[in-house]
């Protein structure tokens, strides 16, 4: 599709005109549950749990330990890593752990995360804002931005001095006040109470970008908040205060891009690659916040709504707050449920947490406790009757049938085939499926599929070549062995004086090499007189044998020495078969004490692990030849006696099913 | 005399499409993927050796030349099915007599027991393990492929095979693994 024009876009903007995105649904808001109150702060709850990783991308190092006092705002990890951002401490207090907690992620599953009990006094740690901005290059504030650990707060959470530090050319700076989605205001009262500072953002972010236009977008169902901010942008001619139809999802990206400019971001694209760069009117909030007054993000406006709340409302929540904490605060009354659920995010897009201590991270916008019957969640899912209302509701312009039918049967390639990466889990399809199909879910559970076999794929390939690379190492030693005892020989028979000077040099090489040699068996010799226990003595020794074997048989006047050094290469030998025998006890005890049907077998490697001590002992006085032969005996022993006990483990298993197949 | 004619017309055409066809099979000769490289493309690359094979490539290899396609017991179903897909024969069940699959498993050093022997480092098919003589061992966690082949080499057992817990980010919304959550979705209107 050909990109709309500048000067087309900014036409149709003046005349007051947009464009649209395809599909869409308009579901019940329920948005006056929580809309006409001011967002309230609530107490400091007992415990703050802050998850090091709170957006994409990789998370810092942790800066601070279990005891450590902080301060508010201090930070809890740093990183030069681009795509981590530090996480701060939300108040001040004392850490008292640091390790798994289950994090606000659908899955439940734990993560690093790091506790601090608050001390009550709420102390600011030293702040430096960076009030004049404009003096500043734009590293500086880039830098800024990062260290005060922002990111979007609206989606995914991608850190925004990323996005800030572009170097597209950007026509249009799209804030994104939309809030689509029932039942959340959180940007809507953020908007309305802190207009002139989401403005001041909005400033910064233009500082830094350029863009040669800036809109903010709010849905027409949020009258007051677009009046608050049309007042607070009166003053600047650059600014645009824009008005969008009420349509889930016109908050999306891509959609509220396409309904502003009539661009469509392109496949596998960035907004930035149509020029387009879009910020959440959170994000707006928390950049002034960093810039003018030096406070990192450590809180956020959360939504607590849903008819199972006696007090729905908006709060000014400390990054960290456990959510039952929220709950109680908001008069969370459980007898309106049927069993306890609480929803982080809204009812389109979020998901169900699997316990009530999950910690409010910067993304986290909405809580939602419905009463029974508020939303449906029972499973009552039908087979699809290929009505297409998916397909009409779709704003990525996807048959969402097809993609359910080929996700469902594990199709990937299939489905892929059907641009399953262009949805972008909005919910529409499923909202109004009349078959009830959690089609999202199944979309979630191929796309997550997809990555996991290609991230497979990429170790397996990684893995072929490590082991290639090693293949290629050992042929290349073998070679290099094979060449120098080739040259050795050579030396060997060239012993005697040769005309040509290739002859001398290779002569001159063996004699040089002849005499290091003589030097270290000397030094080894006195050496090994003066301490035989001498650590050094025995590297010496080892090196010694190891050329004293390569020379061959040919110098036999060294037989004393090789002897010798065998004596002491015996003696490691029998002290690594000492640290086996103690670990082949240790692991008897174990075995005898757990299980007292298995002592046969262990008493037989009780046994085994003696007579390898008494073949050890006999290999020092033997020679050098006999030895080796009893060390083989010895481990080949050894590893009999573990595999009869390892049979003797499993054979009680094994046999017993057989018997039954046999019956 | 019109019949040597014809004869001629023909067998000089004859030769020139001769000719067009054997230069044309050189020109735009088609470079094939050889069948061994899809085959190893397919395998996990574990290089365990539970197949029989000194490593997956080797097996791949006998694969090409008509052996079984289960006898890899890391790629499990997934691999046999897609080897099937490829080969155009049936696919069946995994042949037990080369194990079983198994959850993913790293290997895992206890490193105050580890008395330095290397005999683990020379056992590691793809270099995952750190060490040097008389020194500490430690496994390169993100390189090893949980082949095994590293714990019966060791002198002391101090070398343990550790499942792969999954993370939030390898994760795939399989609620049977996890308590309960999904999104909602449906709203009473
Ligand atoms: S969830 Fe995906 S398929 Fe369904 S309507 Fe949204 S974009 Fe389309
Ligand atoms: S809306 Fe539901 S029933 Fe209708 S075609 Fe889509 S998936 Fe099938
Ligand atoms: S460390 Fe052990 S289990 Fe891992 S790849 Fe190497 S030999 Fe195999
Ligand atoms: S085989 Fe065992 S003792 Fe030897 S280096 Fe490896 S881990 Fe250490």
């Amino acid at each position: 599709m050909l990109s709309v024009s500048f000067d087309e876009i900014i036409a149709k903007l003046n005349a007051g005109k947009l464009y649209d995105f395809p599909g869409g649904v308009h579901p019940e808001d329920k948005k006056l549950l929580t809309s006409q109150a001011e967002i309230q702060t609530v107490s400091l709850p007992e415990k703050l749990i802050i998850p090091i990783r709170q957006h994409v991308g990789t998370e810092g190092r942790l800066a601070i330990s279990v005891g450590d006092r902080v301060k508010k705002g201090q930070p809890l990890t740093r990183s030069s890593h681009p795509f981590a951002i530090p996480v701060h401490a939300p108040t001040s207090g004392k850490v008292t752990e640091i390790g798994p907690h289950v994090t606000a992620h659908p899955s439940g599953l734990n993560e690093q995360a790091i506790t601090i009990i608050p001390d009550g006094h709420d102390e600011w740690t030293s702040l430096t804002p960076l009030s004049d901005y404009t003096a500043h290059s734009s590293e500086k504030v880039v830098e800024a931005l990062c260290d005060a650990g922002i990111s979007g707060m609206g989606g995914a959470g991608f850190p925004t001095h990323i996005k800030a530090s572009g170097t597209k050319k950007i026509e249009f700076m799209v804030i994104n006040g939309v809030e689509c989605e029932p039942y959340i205001t959180a940007d809507d009262r953020l908007m309305r109470e802190h207009a002139w500072q989401v403005r001041q953002g909005t400033d910064v972010l233009a500082h830094l970008i350029k863009p040669q236009v800036i809109i903010i977008a709010i849905e027409d169902n949020k009258p007051e908040a677009l009046k608050a901010m049309q007042i607070a942008c009166q003053d600047s001619a650059d600014i645009r205060v824009v008005s969008v139809p009420t349509k889930y999802p016109a908050g999306g990206e891509k959609q509220l891009i396409q309904v502003l400019t009539g661009r469509e971001v392109p496949r596998d694209g960035l907004p930035a690659d149509i020029g387009v760069l879009m910020f959440n009117v959170g994000t707006c909030y928390a950049i002034a916040d960093a810039i003018f007054q030096g406070k990192p993000l450590v809180e956020r406006v959360v939504t607590v709504t849903g008819e199972a709340v006696e007090k729905p409302c908006n709060v000014w929540a400390l990054i960290g707050t456990p959510v039952n904490h929220l709950l109680k605060e908001a008069g969370y009354n459980p007898t309106k449920q049927a069993q306890p659920q609480v929803v982080m995010g809204g009812p389109m897009m979020g998901f169900t947490l699997n316990d009530a201590d999950v910690p409010v991270v910067k993304i986290t916008n909405c809580l939602l406790v419905p009463a029974s019957g508020e939303l449906i969640d029972e499973d009552n899912e039908r087979p699809c009757i290929r009505c297409s209302a998916c397909a009409d509701a779709c704003p990525a312009s996807l048959l969402p049938q097809q993609l359910f039918w080929h996700a469902k049967a594990h199709e990937y390639d299939k489905a892929q085939e059907y641009n399953l990466f262009d949805c972008i889990e909005c919910g529409a399809c499923a909202y109004v499926c009349p078959s009830e199909i959690p089609l999202v879910h199944y979309y979630r559970q191929a796309k997550s599929s997809i990555r996991q076999q290609r991230d497979e794929k990429a170790r397996a390939e990684k893995a072929r070549e490590r082991f290639e690379a090693r293949k290629a190492r050992l042929e290349r030693e073998k070679i290099e062995r094979e060449e120098k005892h080739r040259r050795a020989k050579e030396a060997r028979e060239n012993k005697t004086p040769a005309g040509s000077s290739k002859d001398k040099v290779a002569a001159a090489l063996a004699r040089a090499k002849a005499k290091r040699a003589g030097k270290e068996e000397n030094n080894t010799e006195q050496d090994q007189s003066a301490t035989q226990t001498d650590k050094q003595a025995k590297v010496a020794a080892a090196v010694a044998r190891a050329k004293a074997k390569k020379a061959g048989g040919q110098q036999s006047d060294s037989k004393d020495n090789q002897d010798r050094s065998d004596n002491v290469a015996d003696e490691k030998k029998q002290q690594v078969a000492a640290a086996v025998a103690r670990a082949k006890a240790k692991k008897t005890q174990r075995d005898s004490k757990s299980a007292p049907d298995k002592n046969s077998a262990a008493s037989e490697e009780n046994s085994s692990a003696q007579s390898e001590n008494r073949a050890t002992d006999e290999v020092s006085t033997q020679s050098a030849e006999d030895s080796k032969k009893q060390r083989v005996a010895a481990a080949v022993a050894r590893a009999k006696a573990k595999k009869a006990q390892r049979d003797s483990k499993s054979a009680p298993d094994k046999s017993s099913p057989s018997g039954i197949a046999k019956r | 005399m019109s019949l040597t004619v014809a004869l001629i017309a023909i067998g000089l055409l004859a030769l020139i499409f001769g000719l067009v066809l054997g230069y044309a099979s050189i020109k735009f000769k088609v470079e094939g993927d050889p069948l061994v490289d899809q085959i190893d493309e397919i395998l996990p690359q574990t290089q365990c050796g539970q197949c029989g094979y000194p490593g997956c490539r080797p097996y791949a290899e006998a694969i090409a030349n008509g052996d079984e396609i289960n006898k890899c017991p890391p790629g499990g179903e997934a691999t046999i099915k897609q080897l099937a897909d490829l080969m155009g024969v049936e696919a069946k069940p995994l042949d037990a007599a080369h194990g079983e699959e198994d959850e993913k498993k790293v290997a895992f050093i206890r490193e105050d027991e580890c008395i330095g022997c290397t005999k683990c480092i020379q056992a590691c098919p793809v270099d995952a393990i750190l060490g040097a003589a008389k020194h500490m061992h430690t496994v390169i966690t993100d390189e090893c492929t949980g082949c095994d082949l590293c714990v019966d080499p060791c002198p002391v057992d101090c070398i343990d095979m550790v499942p792969v817990s999954p993370t939030t980010t390898s994760w795939t919304w399989d609620f049977d693994k996890t308590p309960k959550g999904d999104i909602p979705i449906k709203m009473v209107s």
